[in-house]
Protein backbone atom coordinates (compact mmCIF):
# COMPACT_ATOMS: atom_id res chain seq x y z
CA UNK A 1 0.00 0.00 0.00
CA UNK A 2 1.28 3.40 -0.89
CA UNK A 3 -0.34 6.74 -0.42
CA UNK A 4 1.30 8.95 -2.94
CA UNK A 5 -0.98 11.87 -2.17
CA UNK A 6 1.43 14.72 -2.14
CA UNK A 7 1.11 16.90 0.90
CA UNK A 8 2.24 20.11 -0.73
CA UNK A 9 -0.79 21.91 0.63
CA UNK A 10 -0.27 20.74 4.18
CA UNK A 11 3.41 21.61 3.91
CA UNK A 12 2.86 25.21 3.03
CA UNK A 13 0.63 25.72 6.03
CA UNK A 14 3.41 24.30 8.15
CA UNK A 15 6.05 26.80 7.18
CA UNK A 16 8.82 27.11 9.75
CA UNK A 17 7.61 30.58 10.62
CA UNK A 18 4.07 29.32 10.82
CA UNK A 19 4.96 26.56 13.19
CA UNK A 20 6.66 29.03 15.49
CA UNK A 21 3.31 30.48 16.34
CA UNK A 22 1.40 27.21 16.37
CA UNK A 23 3.64 25.45 18.83
CA UNK A 24 1.05 24.43 21.36
CA UNK A 25 -1.79 23.74 18.94
CA UNK A 26 -0.02 20.67 17.55
CA UNK A 27 0.30 19.13 21.01
CA UNK A 28 -3.40 18.21 21.10
CA UNK A 29 -3.14 15.88 18.16
CA UNK A 30 -2.87 12.25 19.09
CA UNK A 31 -2.07 10.70 15.71
CA UNK A 32 1.66 10.21 15.31
CA UNK A 33 3.32 12.40 12.67
CA UNK A 34 5.82 9.66 11.89
CA UNK A 35 5.05 6.00 11.96
CA UNK A 36 7.59 3.30 11.18
CA UNK A 37 6.80 -0.38 11.14
CA UNK A 38 8.72 -3.50 10.24
CA UNK A 39 11.68 -1.58 8.82
CA UNK A 40 14.42 -3.95 7.65
CA UNK A 41 17.60 -3.33 5.70
CA UNK A 42 20.70 -5.28 4.74
CA UNK A 43 23.88 -4.13 3.05
CA UNK A 44 25.01 -7.30 1.29
CA UNK A 45 25.09 -10.07 3.89
CA UNK A 46 25.11 -7.63 6.75
CA UNK A 47 21.72 -7.15 8.34
CA UNK A 48 21.70 -3.55 9.55
CA UNK A 49 18.06 -3.25 10.61
CA UNK A 50 15.99 -6.25 11.66
CA UNK A 51 12.52 -5.00 12.40
CA UNK A 52 12.14 -1.45 13.54
CA UNK A 53 8.85 -0.05 14.82
CA UNK A 54 8.28 3.33 16.40
CA UNK A 55 6.04 6.38 16.28
CA UNK A 56 6.86 10.03 16.66
CA UNK A 57 4.17 12.32 18.02
CA UNK A 58 3.79 15.73 16.36
CA UNK A 59 5.89 18.37 18.09
CA UNK A 60 7.98 15.81 19.93
CA UNK A 61 11.68 15.01 19.94
CA UNK A 62 12.91 11.45 19.46
CA UNK A 63 16.56 10.73 20.16
CA UNK A 64 18.25 7.61 18.78
CA UNK A 65 21.28 6.43 20.73
CA UNK A 66 23.41 3.34 20.53
CA UNK A 67 26.87 2.07 19.69
CA UNK A 68 28.27 2.75 16.23
CA UNK A 69 27.06 0.14 13.77
CA UNK A 70 23.83 -0.31 15.73
CA UNK A 71 21.77 0.95 12.78
CA UNK A 72 20.59 4.29 14.14
CA UNK A 73 21.87 6.34 11.19
CA UNK A 74 20.30 3.86 8.78
CA UNK A 75 16.96 4.30 10.55
CA UNK A 76 17.26 8.05 10.16
CA UNK A 77 18.28 7.79 6.50
CA UNK A 78 15.38 5.43 5.84
CA UNK A 79 12.95 8.11 6.98
CA UNK A 80 13.83 10.14 3.88
CA UNK A 81 14.85 7.18 1.70
CA UNK A 82 18.51 8.21 1.41
CA UNK A 83 18.82 4.55 2.32
CA UNK A 84 16.05 2.54 0.72
CA UNK A 85 14.83 -0.09 3.17
CA UNK A 86 14.26 -3.68 2.03
CA UNK A 87 10.97 -3.96 3.87
CA UNK A 88 8.74 -2.00 6.17
CA UNK A 89 6.47 1.00 6.00
CA UNK A 90 7.43 4.60 6.67
CA UNK A 91 4.63 7.08 6.99
CA UNK A 92 5.11 10.81 7.53
CA UNK A 93 1.87 12.76 7.72
CA UNK A 94 -0.19 11.81 4.66
CA UNK A 95 2.73 10.27 2.79
CA UNK A 96 3.40 6.59 3.19
CA UNK A 97 5.85 4.30 1.43
CA UNK A 98 5.78 0.52 1.71
CA UNK A 99 9.33 -0.54 0.95
CA UNK A 100 8.37 -4.19 0.46
CA UNK A 101 6.45 -3.14 -2.69
CA UNK A 102 9.06 -3.08 -5.44
CA UNK A 103 10.01 -1.07 -7.31
CA UNK A 104 9.99 1.98 -5.08
CA UNK A 105 9.61 4.73 -7.66
CA UNK A 106 11.65 7.93 -7.88
CA UNK A 107 8.45 9.84 -7.37
CA UNK A 108 7.67 8.00 -4.12
CA UNK A 109 11.19 8.66 -2.89
CA UNK A 110 10.98 12.35 -3.81
CA UNK A 111 7.59 12.77 -2.14
CA UNK A 112 8.73 11.08 1.05
CA UNK A 113 11.98 13.03 1.06
CA UNK A 114 10.14 16.33 0.72
CA UNK A 115 8.47 15.77 4.10
CA UNK A 116 11.64 16.15 6.13
CA UNK A 117 14.65 18.42 6.41
CA UNK A 118 18.00 16.72 6.91
CA UNK A 119 21.05 17.90 8.83
CA UNK A 120 24.19 15.87 8.10
CA UNK A 121 27.09 15.06 10.35
CA UNK A 122 29.49 16.80 7.98
CA UNK A 123 27.04 19.54 6.96
CA UNK A 124 27.45 19.06 3.17
CA UNK A 125 26.82 22.74 2.52
CA UNK A 126 27.22 23.77 -1.11
CA UNK A 127 30.74 25.26 -1.02
CA UNK A 128 30.49 27.25 -4.25
CA UNK A 129 27.61 29.51 -3.24
CA UNK A 130 27.02 31.91 -0.36
CA UNK A 131 25.27 31.15 2.91
CA UNK A 132 22.11 32.84 1.68
CA UNK A 133 22.16 30.85 -1.57
CA UNK A 134 22.62 27.66 0.40
CA UNK A 135 19.46 28.39 2.36
CA UNK A 136 17.45 29.43 -0.70
CA UNK A 137 18.67 26.48 -2.81
CA UNK A 138 15.72 24.27 -1.87
CA UNK A 139 12.95 26.88 -2.11
CA UNK A 140 14.23 28.52 -5.32
CA UNK A 141 15.92 25.75 -7.32
CA UNK A 142 13.74 22.82 -6.28
CA UNK A 143 10.40 24.21 -5.11
CA UNK A 144 10.41 27.02 -7.71
CA UNK A 145 9.30 29.57 -5.18
CA UNK A 146 9.66 33.26 -5.79
CA UNK A 147 13.26 34.34 -5.09
CA UNK A 148 12.60 37.60 -3.16
CA UNK A 149 10.12 35.81 -0.91
CA UNK A 150 12.48 32.86 -0.41
CA UNK A 151 15.35 35.22 0.41
CA UNK A 152 13.28 37.08 2.97
CA UNK A 153 12.36 33.79 4.60
CA UNK A 154 15.99 32.61 4.42
CA UNK A 155 17.15 35.74 6.25
CA UNK A 156 14.54 35.04 8.89
CA UNK A 157 15.87 31.49 9.27
CA UNK A 158 19.46 32.75 9.46
CA UNK A 159 18.35 35.06 12.28
CA UNK A 160 16.77 32.06 13.98
CA UNK A 161 20.11 30.24 13.97
CA UNK A 162 22.00 33.40 14.91
CA UNK A 163 23.75 33.99 11.59
CA UNK A 164 21.84 36.90 10.06
CA UNK A 165 25.12 38.75 9.40
CA UNK A 166 26.73 35.84 7.49
CA UNK A 167 24.38 35.79 4.49
CA UNK A 168 27.10 36.83 2.02
CA UNK A 169 29.85 34.56 3.36
CA UNK A 170 31.01 31.37 1.69
CA UNK A 171 30.85 28.21 3.82
CA UNK A 172 34.66 27.95 4.11
CA UNK A 173 34.69 31.32 5.88
CA UNK A 174 32.57 29.96 8.76
CA UNK A 175 33.46 27.90 11.82
CA UNK A 176 32.25 24.31 12.05
CA UNK A 177 29.43 25.30 14.40
CA UNK A 178 28.31 28.09 12.11
CA UNK A 179 28.41 25.76 9.10
CA UNK A 180 26.21 23.30 10.93
CA UNK A 181 23.75 26.05 11.86
CA UNK A 182 23.56 27.08 8.18
CA UNK A 183 22.86 23.40 7.49
CA UNK A 184 19.93 23.60 9.90
CA UNK A 185 18.60 26.77 8.23
CA UNK A 186 18.94 25.16 4.80
CA UNK A 187 16.94 22.14 5.97
CA UNK A 188 14.25 24.32 7.56
CA UNK A 189 13.91 26.38 4.39
CA UNK A 190 12.06 23.65 2.49
CA UNK A 191 9.28 23.93 5.10
CA UNK A 192 9.42 20.29 6.17
CA UNK A 193 7.04 18.65 8.57
CA UNK A 194 9.88 16.94 10.36
CA UNK A 195 13.55 17.62 11.05
CA UNK A 196 16.16 14.86 10.92
CA UNK A 197 19.59 15.26 12.52
CA UNK A 198 22.35 12.74 11.82
CA UNK A 199 24.98 13.18 14.56
CA UNK A 200 24.99 16.93 13.98
CA UNK A 201 27.72 17.64 16.54
CA UNK A 202 29.99 14.60 16.14
CA UNK A 203 32.35 16.30 13.71
CA UNK A 204 32.65 19.52 15.73
CA UNK A 205 35.32 20.80 18.07
CA UNK A 206 34.00 20.38 21.62
CA UNK A 207 33.66 24.11 22.26
CA UNK A 208 31.39 24.47 19.19
CA UNK A 209 28.93 21.74 20.15
CA UNK A 210 26.91 23.97 22.46
CA UNK A 211 25.89 26.56 19.85
CA UNK A 212 24.43 23.84 17.63
CA UNK A 213 22.64 22.01 20.45
CA UNK A 214 21.13 25.30 21.67
CA UNK A 215 19.65 25.96 18.22
CA UNK A 216 18.21 22.43 18.25
CA UNK A 217 16.80 22.90 21.73
CA UNK A 218 15.16 26.15 20.58
CA UNK A 219 13.61 24.39 17.60
CA UNK A 220 12.21 21.73 19.91
CA UNK A 221 10.78 24.43 22.15
CA UNK A 222 9.13 26.02 19.11
CA UNK A 223 7.25 22.81 18.44
CA UNK A 224 9.31 21.22 15.69
CA UNK A 225 9.02 17.48 15.38
CA UNK A 226 12.56 16.13 15.41
CA UNK A 227 14.37 12.81 15.14
CA UNK A 228 17.97 13.08 16.29
CA UNK A 229 20.83 10.60 16.16
CA UNK A 230 23.38 11.74 18.71
CA UNK A 231 25.86 10.78 21.40
CA UNK A 232 24.99 13.89 23.43
CA UNK A 233 23.33 12.22 26.41
CA UNK A 234 22.76 15.51 28.23
CA UNK A 235 20.92 16.87 25.21
CA UNK A 236 18.75 13.74 25.16
CA UNK A 237 18.00 14.09 28.86
CA UNK A 238 16.98 17.72 28.54
CA UNK A 239 15.21 17.82 25.19
CA UNK A 240 13.97 14.36 24.19
CA UNK A 241 10.41 13.19 24.69
CA UNK A 242 11.33 9.70 23.60
CA UNK A 243 14.66 7.90 23.59
CA UNK A 244 15.30 4.80 21.50
CA UNK A 245 18.37 2.76 22.39
CA UNK A 246 19.49 0.62 19.46
CA UNK A 247 21.94 -2.23 19.29
CA UNK A 248 22.50 -4.85 16.59
CA UNK A 249 19.80 -3.48 14.30
CA UNK A 250 16.97 -3.59 16.81
CA UNK A 251 15.48 -1.14 19.29
CA UNK A 252 16.55 -2.63 22.62
CA UNK A 253 14.95 -0.06 24.89
CA UNK A 254 12.52 2.77 24.43
CA UNK A 255 10.88 5.26 26.73
CA UNK A 256 11.32 8.65 28.30
CA UNK A 257 14.87 9.94 28.88
CA UNK A 258 14.34 9.15 32.55
CA UNK A 259 13.46 5.53 31.78
CA UNK A 260 16.13 4.79 29.18
CA UNK A 261 19.00 7.00 30.29
CA UNK A 262 18.66 7.08 34.05
CA UNK A 263 17.18 3.66 34.79
CA UNK A 264 18.00 1.43 31.81
CA UNK A 265 16.50 -2.04 32.14
CA UNK A 266 18.90 -3.96 29.94
CA UNK A 267 22.53 -4.72 30.54
CA UNK A 268 23.42 -3.61 27.00
CA UNK A 269 22.00 -0.13 27.54
CA UNK A 270 23.65 0.13 30.95
CA UNK A 271 27.05 -0.77 29.51
CA UNK A 272 26.68 1.63 26.59
CA UNK A 273 25.72 4.54 28.81
CA UNK A 274 28.49 3.71 31.21
CA UNK A 275 31.05 3.71 28.40
CA UNK A 276 29.82 7.07 27.16
CA UNK A 277 29.53 8.79 30.50
CA UNK A 278 32.63 7.31 32.14
CA UNK A 279 34.97 6.36 29.31
CA UNK A 280 37.93 5.82 31.67
CA UNK A 281 36.24 3.27 33.92
CA UNK B 1 68.71 37.29 -43.14
CA UNK B 2 68.67 39.15 -46.46
CA UNK B 3 66.28 41.86 -47.56
CA UNK B 4 64.37 39.49 -49.81
CA UNK B 5 63.53 37.20 -46.89
CA UNK B 6 62.55 40.11 -44.66
CA UNK B 7 60.25 41.36 -47.39
CA UNK B 8 58.67 37.92 -47.80
CA UNK B 9 58.01 37.67 -44.06
CA UNK B 10 56.46 41.16 -43.98
CA UNK B 11 54.30 40.34 -47.00
CA UNK B 12 53.06 37.12 -45.47
CA UNK B 13 52.27 38.51 -42.00
CA UNK B 14 48.87 39.68 -43.16
CA UNK B 15 47.78 36.53 -44.97
CA UNK B 16 48.96 34.28 -42.13
CA UNK B 17 47.12 36.45 -39.63
CA UNK B 18 44.01 36.23 -41.78
CA UNK B 19 44.26 32.43 -41.90
CA UNK B 20 44.65 32.37 -38.12
CA UNK B 21 41.65 34.57 -37.46
CA UNK B 22 39.32 33.25 -40.15
CA UNK B 23 40.17 29.56 -40.04
CA UNK B 24 42.44 28.29 -37.26
CA UNK B 25 40.64 30.07 -34.42
CA UNK B 26 37.07 29.32 -35.62
CA UNK B 27 38.07 25.70 -36.22
CA UNK B 28 39.41 25.51 -32.68
CA UNK B 29 36.53 27.30 -30.97
CA UNK B 30 33.69 25.54 -32.80
CA UNK B 31 35.26 22.08 -32.36
CA UNK B 32 36.01 22.72 -28.71
CA UNK B 33 32.53 23.95 -27.82
CA UNK B 34 30.78 21.15 -29.70
CA UNK B 35 33.33 18.68 -28.30
CA UNK B 36 32.61 19.76 -24.73
CA UNK B 37 28.87 19.29 -25.21
CA UNK B 38 29.54 15.84 -26.65
CA UNK B 39 32.00 15.09 -23.85
CA UNK B 40 29.47 15.96 -21.14
CA UNK B 41 26.98 13.58 -22.72
CA UNK B 42 29.58 10.83 -23.02
CA UNK B 43 30.77 11.40 -19.44
CA UNK B 44 27.20 11.08 -18.13
CA UNK B 45 26.73 7.93 -20.21
CA UNK B 46 29.96 6.52 -18.76
CA UNK B 47 28.59 7.21 -15.26
CA UNK B 48 25.23 5.62 -16.07
CA UNK B 49 24.20 2.63 -14.01
CA UNK B 50 22.81 0.99 -17.16
CA UNK B 51 25.66 -1.27 -18.36
CA UNK B 52 24.84 -0.97 -22.08
CA UNK B 53 24.84 2.83 -21.98
CA UNK B 54 28.11 2.93 -20.12
CA UNK B 55 29.66 0.40 -22.51
CA UNK B 56 28.79 2.44 -25.61
CA UNK B 57 30.51 5.46 -24.09
CA UNK B 58 33.53 3.42 -23.08
CA UNK B 59 33.97 2.01 -26.59
CA UNK B 60 33.70 5.48 -28.11
CA UNK B 61 36.34 6.90 -25.78
CA UNK B 62 38.59 3.94 -26.45
CA UNK B 63 38.32 4.34 -30.24
CA UNK B 64 39.02 8.07 -30.15
CA UNK B 65 42.00 7.72 -27.86
CA UNK B 66 43.31 4.60 -29.50
CA UNK B 67 43.63 5.90 -33.07
CA UNK B 68 45.70 8.79 -34.50
CA UNK B 69 43.87 12.06 -35.00
CA UNK B 70 45.36 12.32 -38.50
CA UNK B 71 43.81 8.96 -39.34
CA UNK B 72 40.44 10.07 -37.96
CA UNK B 73 40.61 13.11 -40.26
CA UNK B 74 41.48 10.94 -43.25
CA UNK B 75 38.69 8.48 -42.55
CA UNK B 76 36.12 11.26 -42.39
CA UNK B 77 37.38 13.22 -45.40
CA UNK B 78 38.84 10.53 -47.69
CA UNK B 79 37.18 7.40 -46.32
CA UNK B 80 33.53 8.24 -45.81
CA UNK B 81 32.90 9.18 -49.49
CA UNK B 82 33.24 5.43 -50.20
CA UNK B 83 30.06 5.06 -48.15
CA UNK B 84 28.44 7.95 -49.96
CA UNK B 85 29.03 10.46 -47.16
CA UNK B 86 30.89 13.51 -48.46
CA UNK B 87 32.04 16.54 -46.47
CA UNK B 88 33.69 19.77 -47.50
CA UNK B 89 37.12 20.20 -45.93
CA UNK B 90 36.09 22.63 -43.16
CA UNK B 91 33.05 20.66 -41.91
CA UNK B 92 35.09 17.45 -42.12
CA UNK B 93 37.74 19.02 -39.90
CA UNK B 94 35.12 20.31 -37.44
CA UNK B 95 33.61 16.83 -37.23
CA UNK B 96 36.93 15.11 -36.65
CA UNK B 97 38.13 17.57 -34.02
CA UNK B 98 34.76 17.56 -32.25
CA UNK B 99 34.75 13.77 -32.01
CA UNK B 100 38.34 13.86 -30.79
CA UNK B 101 37.74 16.49 -28.10
CA UNK B 102 34.57 14.61 -27.15
CA UNK B 103 36.59 11.50 -26.34
CA UNK B 104 39.40 13.14 -24.40
CA UNK B 105 37.29 15.70 -22.52
CA UNK B 106 34.73 13.03 -21.56
CA UNK B 107 37.30 11.36 -19.33
CA UNK B 108 38.26 14.70 -17.78
CA UNK B 109 34.63 15.59 -17.08
CA UNK B 110 33.81 12.14 -15.79
CA UNK B 111 36.61 12.20 -13.24
CA UNK B 112 35.78 15.80 -12.27
CA UNK B 113 32.17 14.78 -11.57
CA UNK B 114 33.40 11.85 -9.49
CA UNK B 115 35.66 14.19 -7.53
CA UNK B 116 32.62 15.98 -6.10
CA UNK B 117 31.71 14.55 -2.69
CA UNK B 118 28.76 12.16 -2.75
CA UNK B 119 27.31 14.14 0.16
CA UNK B 120 26.64 17.00 -2.26
CA UNK B 121 24.25 14.79 -4.25
CA UNK B 122 22.54 13.69 -1.04
CA UNK B 123 22.26 17.21 0.34
CA UNK B 124 20.81 18.46 -2.95
CA UNK B 125 18.26 15.68 -2.99
CA UNK B 126 17.17 16.37 0.61
CA UNK B 127 16.31 19.94 -0.35
CA UNK B 128 14.29 18.60 -3.27
CA UNK B 129 16.56 18.86 -6.29
CA UNK B 130 16.33 16.24 -9.03
CA UNK B 131 19.18 14.81 -11.10
CA UNK B 132 19.36 17.57 -13.70
CA UNK B 133 19.11 20.46 -11.24
CA UNK B 134 21.70 18.87 -8.96
CA UNK B 135 24.07 18.35 -11.87
CA UNK B 136 23.55 21.87 -13.18
CA UNK B 137 23.52 23.87 -9.96
CA UNK B 138 25.59 21.81 -7.53
CA UNK B 139 27.85 19.23 -9.13
CA UNK B 140 29.08 20.74 -12.42
CA UNK B 141 30.01 24.12 -10.90
CA UNK B 142 32.21 22.27 -8.42
CA UNK B 143 33.50 19.81 -11.00
CA UNK B 144 34.55 22.78 -13.15
CA UNK B 145 37.21 23.65 -10.62
CA UNK B 146 38.84 20.26 -11.07
CA UNK B 147 38.27 20.15 -14.81
CA UNK B 148 39.60 23.54 -15.90
CA UNK B 149 43.36 22.75 -15.87
CA UNK B 150 43.09 19.49 -17.88
CA UNK B 151 40.46 20.95 -20.23
CA UNK B 152 42.80 23.88 -20.88
CA UNK B 153 45.41 21.35 -21.91
CA UNK B 154 42.93 19.79 -24.31
CA UNK B 155 42.11 23.19 -25.79
CA UNK B 156 45.75 24.20 -26.20
CA UNK B 157 46.54 20.88 -27.86
CA UNK B 158 43.59 21.41 -30.16
CA UNK B 159 44.90 24.80 -31.34
CA UNK B 160 48.01 23.07 -32.61
CA UNK B 161 46.21 19.93 -33.80
CA UNK B 162 44.12 22.06 -36.18
CA UNK B 163 47.30 22.23 -38.30
CA UNK B 164 46.53 18.63 -39.28
CA UNK B 165 43.58 20.00 -41.24
CA UNK B 166 46.13 21.32 -43.75
CA UNK B 167 46.27 17.73 -45.03
CA UNK B 168 42.61 17.77 -46.07
CA UNK B 169 42.69 21.05 -48.01
CA UNK B 170 41.60 23.35 -45.18
CA UNK B 171 43.40 26.66 -45.73
CA UNK B 172 44.34 27.20 -42.12
CA UNK B 173 47.50 28.77 -40.76
CA UNK B 174 50.00 26.02 -41.56
CA UNK B 175 48.69 25.50 -45.09
CA UNK B 176 48.84 29.19 -45.90
CA UNK B 177 52.43 29.28 -44.63
CA UNK B 178 53.27 26.24 -46.78
CA UNK B 179 51.74 27.81 -49.86
CA UNK B 180 53.53 31.11 -49.29
CA UNK B 181 56.88 29.38 -48.77
CA UNK B 182 56.70 26.88 -51.63
CA UNK B 183 57.57 29.18 -54.59
CA UNK B 184 60.68 30.58 -52.91
CA UNK B 185 61.67 27.73 -50.64
CA UNK B 186 61.69 30.14 -47.67
CA UNK B 187 60.31 27.48 -45.36
CA UNK B 188 62.30 28.50 -42.32
CA UNK B 189 61.03 32.08 -42.36
CA UNK B 190 57.38 31.29 -43.02
CA UNK B 191 57.10 28.29 -40.72
CA UNK B 192 58.77 30.53 -38.13
CA UNK B 193 56.03 33.12 -38.50
CA UNK B 194 53.36 30.40 -38.28
CA UNK B 195 55.00 29.03 -35.12
CA UNK B 196 54.91 32.48 -33.52
CA UNK B 197 51.22 32.83 -34.34
CA UNK B 198 50.34 29.44 -32.80
CA UNK B 199 52.41 30.34 -29.79
CA UNK B 200 50.69 33.70 -29.28
CA UNK B 201 47.23 32.10 -29.47
CA UNK B 202 48.30 29.56 -26.86
CA UNK B 203 49.77 32.27 -24.63
CA UNK B 204 46.45 34.10 -24.66
CA UNK B 205 44.62 30.88 -23.78
CA UNK B 206 47.04 30.17 -20.92
CA UNK B 207 46.35 33.63 -19.58
CA UNK B 208 42.60 33.03 -19.77
CA UNK B 209 43.10 29.71 -17.97
CA UNK B 210 44.87 31.44 -15.07
CA UNK B 211 42.04 33.95 -14.73
CA UNK B 212 39.41 31.20 -14.81
CA UNK B 213 41.24 29.23 -12.15
CA UNK B 214 41.42 32.30 -9.92
CA UNK B 215 37.71 32.81 -10.33
CA UNK B 216 37.02 29.18 -9.42
CA UNK B 217 39.10 29.48 -6.27
CA UNK B 218 37.03 32.28 -4.79
CA UNK B 219 35.04 29.84 -2.66
CA UNK B 220 37.86 27.74 -1.23
CA UNK B 221 40.26 28.58 1.56
CA UNK B 222 43.72 29.24 0.14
Amino acid sequence: MTESTSSISSMSSLSPLGSLSSLSSTAHETDPLVSVSGLAKSFGDHEVLRSIDFDVAPGSVTVLIGPSGSGKTTVLRSLNALDVADAGVVRIGDVGVDFAQRPVTKRQVATLRAQSGMVFQSHHLFPHVTVLENVTAGPVLAQRRDRPEAEAEARELLRLVGLEDKDGAYPYQLSGGQQQRVGIARALAIRPQLMLFDEPTSALDPELVGEVLRVMRDLAAQGWTMVVVTHEIRFAQQVADQVLFMDGGVIVERGTPEEVLTRPRTERARQFLHRILDPLD
Amino acid sequence: MNDQTTQLILDSLGSLLRATVTTTIPLTVISFVLGLVLALGVALMRLSSVPAVSAVARIYVSLVRGTPLLLQLFIIYYGLPALGVRFDPFPAAILAFTLNVGGYAAEVIRSAILSVNKGQWEAASTVGMGYVTTLQRVVLPQAARTAIPPLSNTLISLVKDTSLASTIQVTELLRVAQEAAAPTYQFFALYGVAAVYYWVVCLVLSFVQVRLEERQNRYVAT
